[in-house]
């Protein structure tokens, strides 16, 4: 079996709220000292392949990032963690495409890699929030796609997927190949990379496909694939005043919180 | 622009409530321009759930009823939408932003090859055009989106639209519009659903809601959480890293990319504040926040804060709403 799980660098999303900036003119984060990650659901996709990999011997794990030379850190935890191979697509003609360029580059990665049996996303990217890019790869590779998927089990080539549905789970029954967007819980929680595999990870092949090596004319990406394009990025402002509740011990404190929710008519 | 389809994906169920929200918010961008709302409502057994929709907004029904969309099944909901959408001529398609409406999205708006926005919480209509506003980077910035194709889709967030006040007198047009859906050629199968374990109210209808988060340490305190709860009459949520934990099932998750909220009254216990979990309470009137740190961004967005460990407080708490109670 062949996995592909495609990754996303992003600024690290757990920087404070109140240090975050953005650069109205350039219609981005301003990256400060913040650090870049691997998107948080994709880590959570990754851990999800690492994990059918390790349960099914024989199956080959791919990571596949769109992004510049930077991005190959996130390749490189890849590797550390247990992939394969790493593909990483960069060129200036890929720069700024919206969910639909991005899936079509990732897409024409996995044609070139010879398919995959599953393809892995997380269920959306922890900068733009879009969710879209997966759904739109798996159009593109004409394969199924489940999305908010949470398990995976393997059968032999049929494939049961626990999703979160509406009041509930679904419990999705395919057959490979299969394209799937992950979401988080207690079972995908990435791994920790040992230091030994870290330094291993520094040694080992990169990939790296233009979009000429990918068969795809930046003229054809152009038009099609900047759809929808952000006009303004803006911090909202959230400032509101906070009453505290002050009191000698835990006690005076539950007292005096309880007192004022029945001023309010809360209790 | 001339026309906006709102979409109802009811399974055979009730309608979802966000229709009517939709209804609200495509009736807004319509009146700017002098269009028409149409609603398509897609499910098995439809017939007696649209009799309210003109009245809130709609100005055509198009009815897609069919045994096969009696389960969320993206397939045979594509094909219904796809019919749906030809039949309206509409230029701009507005989605619910549940998991139903999540999923489809992308595969209409890539058969429709339409420009997409997800979780969109407010649709700015003017001469221009219509702008698209979506909360970015985990609920810490916004943005505002231009679609450049004719057709655009957009998934709403639950609670971010306003429904109108219904107007008895208006009438609408309805019309059923046949879908082409063969189970045969449905490439997954919906196997097995199973509900969430709610004992009680379910977290977005909630109007008080009990959440904990990291700073509880463990599983064990959400008993505690439970009970308070209980007695407030709510549910209990919690934040992403307590659900990370595996200390509450995902289920509860409220934020961004959990449960989108708005209740009464909203109790944050040992919760930080990550942006990606205040951007699912955004819609609570009265947020009361219990942290030991008194830098937690919580305490930004919350109206009443108690700085103190949740160990000293909670118990205290329970007597005391527990005496109220009695």
């Amino acid at each position: 079996m062949h996995i592909v799980v495609c990754i996303k660098q992003i600024l690290d999303p757990e920087i404070p709220p109140a240090r975050f900036q953005v650069d109205p003119s350039a219609r981005q984060a301003v990256r400060g000292s913040a650090g870049l990650v691997i998107s948080p659901f994709d880590e959570n996709a990754l851990e999800l392949g690492l994990q059918l990999k390790e349960k099914h011997p024989g199956t080959r794990l791919t990571a596949v990032t769109m992004g510049d030379e930077e991005a190959v850190e996130a390749l490189r935890k890849a590797l550390a963690l247990g992939a394969d191979q790493v593909v990483l697509a960069a060129d200036p003609a890929f720069n700024g495409l919206d969910s639909y360029g991005t899936a079509r580059v990732l897409a024409r990665c996995i044609e070139k890699l010879g398919g995959a049996d599953l393809v892995l996303f997380g269920r959306q990217a922890g900068d733009w929030d879009h969710g879209l890019v997966g759904s739109l790869a798996a159009e593109e590779l004409a394969i199924p796609c489940v999305t908010l998927v949470r398990e995976i089990q393997m059968d032999g080539d049929g494939v049961r997927l626990v999703r979160e549905g509406e009041g509930g789970v679904d419990v999705i029954a395919g057959r490979l190949p299969l394209a799937a967007t992950v979401t988080n819980a207690d079972s995908n929680q990435i791994r920790f990379p040992k230091v030994r595999d870290m330094m291993l990870a520094r040694g080992k092949p990169i990939t790296r496909w233009s979009a000429q090596d990918l068969g795809l004319d930046p003229a054809d990406l152009e038009p099609t694939a900047r759809a929808a394009e952000i006009d303004e990025l803006f911090v909202p402002d959230r400032t509101s005043s906070c009453q505290f509740i002050d009191g000698e011990d835990g006690a005076e404190k539950a007292r005096k919180l309880v007192q004022k929710l029945r001023e309010l008519k809360l209790l | 622009m001339a026309k906006v389809l709102a979409f109802a994906l009811t399974g055979s169920g009730p309608l979802p409530q966000s229709t009517y929200e939709l209804l609200g918010g495509a009736r807004a961008v319509a009146d700017a321009a002098g269009g028409q709302v149409h609603l398509a409502v897609l499910g098995a057994g439809v017939a007696g759930k649209i009799g309210d929709l003109a009245a809130h907004g709609a100005d055509r029904i198009l009815v897609v009823d069919s045994e096969h969309l009696a389960v969320y099944h993206p397939d045979a909901y594509l094909a219904a939408a796809r019919a749906a959408a030809e039949a309206s001529g509409a230029d701009v398609l507005l989605l619910p932003g549940d998991t139903r409406g999540r999923d489809l999205e992308p595969r209409l708006g890539y058969h429709l090859r339409a420009g997409i926005v997800t979780d969109c919480v407010a649709l700015e209509a003017s001469p221009d055009g219509l702008r698209f506003v979506k909360p970015v980077y985990g609920g810490k910035a916004m943005a505002r989106i231009t679609v450049r194709t004719d057709r655009k889709v957009a998934a709403m967030r639950q609670r971010s639209l306003d429904p109108r006040a219904p107007d008895p007198s208006r009438r609408a047009e309805v019309l059923n519009v046949e879908a082409a859906i063969d189970p045969s050629t449905f490439r997954t199968q919906v196997v097995d659903h199973i509900s969430e374990e709610t004992t009680g109210i379910r977290l977005e209808d909630a109007p008080v809601v009990v959440s904990g988060g990291r700073g509880l340490g463990g599983p064990e305190p959400f008993k505690q959480l439970e009970e308070l709860a209980r007695l407030l009459g709510g549910a209990v949520g919690a934040s992403r890293a307590a659900v990370d934990a595996g200390w509450v099932p995902p289920s509860c998750q409220v934020g961004q990319t959990g449960k989108v909220i708005g209740p009464d009254l909203y109790l944050a216990i040992g919760i930080s504040g990550a942006s990606q979990h205040l951007a699912g309470i955004t819609g609570a009137k009265t947020i009361v926040a219990i942290n030991k740190d008194e830098q937690a961004p919580i305490f930004g967005v919350a109206h009443i804060g108690v700085v103190a460990d949740y160990r000293e407080v909670l118990p205290h708490l329970l007597e005391e709403v527990r005496a109220a109670r009695a």
